[in-house]
């Protein structure tokens, strides 16, 4: 799902968005301060944390992507690299870098037993809405009036501005929602990981390489990738442990020399 | 036009400034700078320097360039201390890793553009951080510790700081130099064209691939100069130095202090290493400095520190005439 976030983001708006990581831990954060301080459980927070987050992506992209639409890419990068940053540190002074707990709802302790493997409740739930939010925005992307407005746009946005829609509103909406993305997986994960400043940083990078396997820029790339890279780090961590960190990169390697542009790449 | 043709000085105002500079440093530690500053911020202007000769001159922005300064800076340390190398021995079994470390990845990088390669270069350089993280002889989160300095050729002892203080200016002098005259020679015109265009400097016959392979190599072996003398001046290798945020302390480095400039990347490092230096009891606040540095750069302040100066010197010529 964090993946997916990136895609759409990357996919449709050409940011690299490097404080995707941050904004993770913006919703795990988000999850924990309304469960601390404003006594709301698990469900509000799964509506709530993504909003804000969301909002906060939208005014991060007003007032700064906005400003480096016509230069290098790479000057986004650089940016949501700062950006991640300051989140990170901030986060870190306040909370420390040690992880806290985030409780788990009550509705989803236990598990089933499957005979080979013991499956938590929990993880089935997650398992479950990852797909169900994939398979929207593919189809929101893919099927819909406006996921092709949305593509037209990134293809040629003067042409689609000409015949009235307004791009710049549907780009912020669009970071917006891929940023909401990202604190609803950090919502998600909270249960399982502990909340810590320096959960999104241990984890963009891996995001960032199923994304590069899926191809870039290819929303369902990054769907099948993401869960297909997720059996195989369970794999190896079951024959192998000491290569489970490293055998994403390694796949990434392989793919990326015989096909440089990613299992599911297009041509750009 | 009426102008005389002036007669070009012997030495022109550059290399008058830029001995002066030399000379400044040389004698740093005698007007009372703490000398061990003054190194970490010469290996990391190094660093800054090799990275810079990557983007600022073939535009191509690695973000993995921490695995050149730490898999050398690995080499050199377990170089002197388990196998006894002499510190000019185990340097150059640093850089020299580095330099095939860069060849192996250039070849598998330089094929992609962009966003593609600084990505593809950062995953690559964190296989090197899991690789150092978990291989038995670089102990793990502790590093390798107490690497022994050594006599340079048998002859200087280097526990002696102003010595090894020194040997880390000439070779930071040396890199500086080398990198100046690859980007004034014909092979720097050349991936400067690269830079530009780099369709037309393919339609005008040149290899492109090659050009950028060489440089990446090279940018890889000098990254891993400052790596190899960063860890025999501070007698540790460590995780640090692999990991992904020292690749992007080196991209703010360079864009602070001015990319595509030679000298832009030496102020940027100083003025990092400076922050970090004197900041340190701020603890992770400069963590958020750095990080707000970074967002003002970009949107504010893209050509860097030297880059605005030459530009406002461009402006003032220009407003004089």
């Amino acid at each position: 799902m964090l993946s997916l976030g990136l895609a759409v983001i990357f996919g449709l708006l050409n940011i690299i968005n490097f404080a995707h990581g941050a904004q993770y831990m913006l919703g795990a954060f988000g999850a924990w301060m309304l469960c601390e301080h404003a006594g709301l459980g698990y469900w509000p927070s799964l509506l709530i944390v993504p909003i804000a987050v969301g909002a906060i992506g939208i005014v991060i992209q007003r007032f700064m992507l906005s400003r480096l639409a016509n230069l290098d890419h790479l000057y986004g990068l650089l940016l949501t690299f700062g950006i991640a940053l300051v989140l990170q540190g901030v986060f870190t002074n306040i909370y420390g870098s040690s992880g806290l707990p985030y409780r788990l709802p009550p509705a989803f302790i236990g598990g089933f037993n499957l005979g080979f493997m013991f499956l938590p409740r929990y993880r089935l739930w997650v398992i479950a809405m990852s797909l169900v939010v994939c398979g929207g925005t593919w189809f929101v992307i893919e099927r819909t009036k406006l996921g092709s407005y949305l593509r037209a746009a990134t293809e040629n946005p003067t042409l689609v501005q000409a015949f009235g829609i307004n791009v710049p509103a549907m780009i912020t909406l669009t970071y917006g929602f891929g940023v909401a993305l990202a604190a609803l997986a950090g919502v998600m994960a909270a249960p399982i990981y502990q909340v810590s400043p320096l959960m999104g940083a241990n984890l963009i990078i891996v995001v960032f390489a199923v994304v590069v396997i899926g191809g870039m820029g290819s929303i369902g790339g990054s769907i099948v990738t993401g869960f297909g890279l997720g059996v195989v780090e369970g794999l190896t961590k079951y024959f192998y442990a000491e290569a489970s960190n490293t055998v994403i990169f390694v796949v990434m390697v392989l793919v990326l020399l015989v096909k440089p542009r990613g299992l599911f790449g297009r041509e750009r | 036009m009426a102008a005389p043709e002036k007669q070009p000085p012997r030495f022109s105002r550059p290399t008058i400034a830029a001995l002066v500079a030399l000379v400044a440093l040389a004698l740093a530690p005698a007007m009372g700078f703490y000398p061990v500053f003054l190194m970490k911020a010469l290996c990391l202007a190094m660093f800054a320097c090799a990275f810079n000769l990557l983007l600022g001159f073939a535009g191509l922005l690695s973000f993995g360039h921490a695995m050149f300064l730490g898999t050398a800076g690995y080499v050199s340390a377990h170089a002197a201390k388990e196998w006894g190398f002499p510190p000019e021995a185990a340097i150059l079994a640093g850089t020299a890793a580095a330099a095939a470390l860069g060849m192996l990845t250039g070849a598998l990088t330089i094929r992609r553009q962009g966003i593609y390669f600084a990505m593809i270069t950062l995953a690559l350089a964190q296989m090197a951080y899991f690789f150092f993280l978990q291989a038995p002889f670089t102990h793990g989160e502790d590093g390798i510790q107490s690497v022994p300095r050594g006599r340079l050729l048998g002859l200087l002892d280097l526990n002696n700081p102003w010595a090894m203080y020194e040997l880390v200016l000439l070779l930071f002098a040396g890199t500086f130099w080398f990198i100046h005259r690859i980007i004034h020679s014909p092979f720097g015109h050349v991936l400067k064209s690269i830079r530009e265009n780099e369709p037309r400097a393919i339609s005008l016959g040149y290899d492109v691939d090659q050009y950028k392979l060489i440089c990446f190599v090279l940018s890889a072996t000098l990254a891993g100069l400052a790596g190899a003398t960063k860890a025999i001046v501070f007698q540790l290798a460590s995780l640090t130095d692999v990991h992904w945020t020292t690749s992007g302390e080196v991209v703010l480095m360079t864009l602070l202090g001015g990319m595509g400039t030679v000298v832009g990347p030496v102020v940027g490092a100083f003025m990092i290493a400076a922050i970090e230096n004197y900041l340190a009891e701020l603890g992770q606040w400069v963590t958020v400095l750095t990080g707000a540095i970074f967002v003002v750069c970009v949107l504010a302040f893209r050509r860097g520190v030297v880059g605005e100066l030459i530009a406002w010197a461009a402006r003032r010529r220009q407003s004089r005439r």
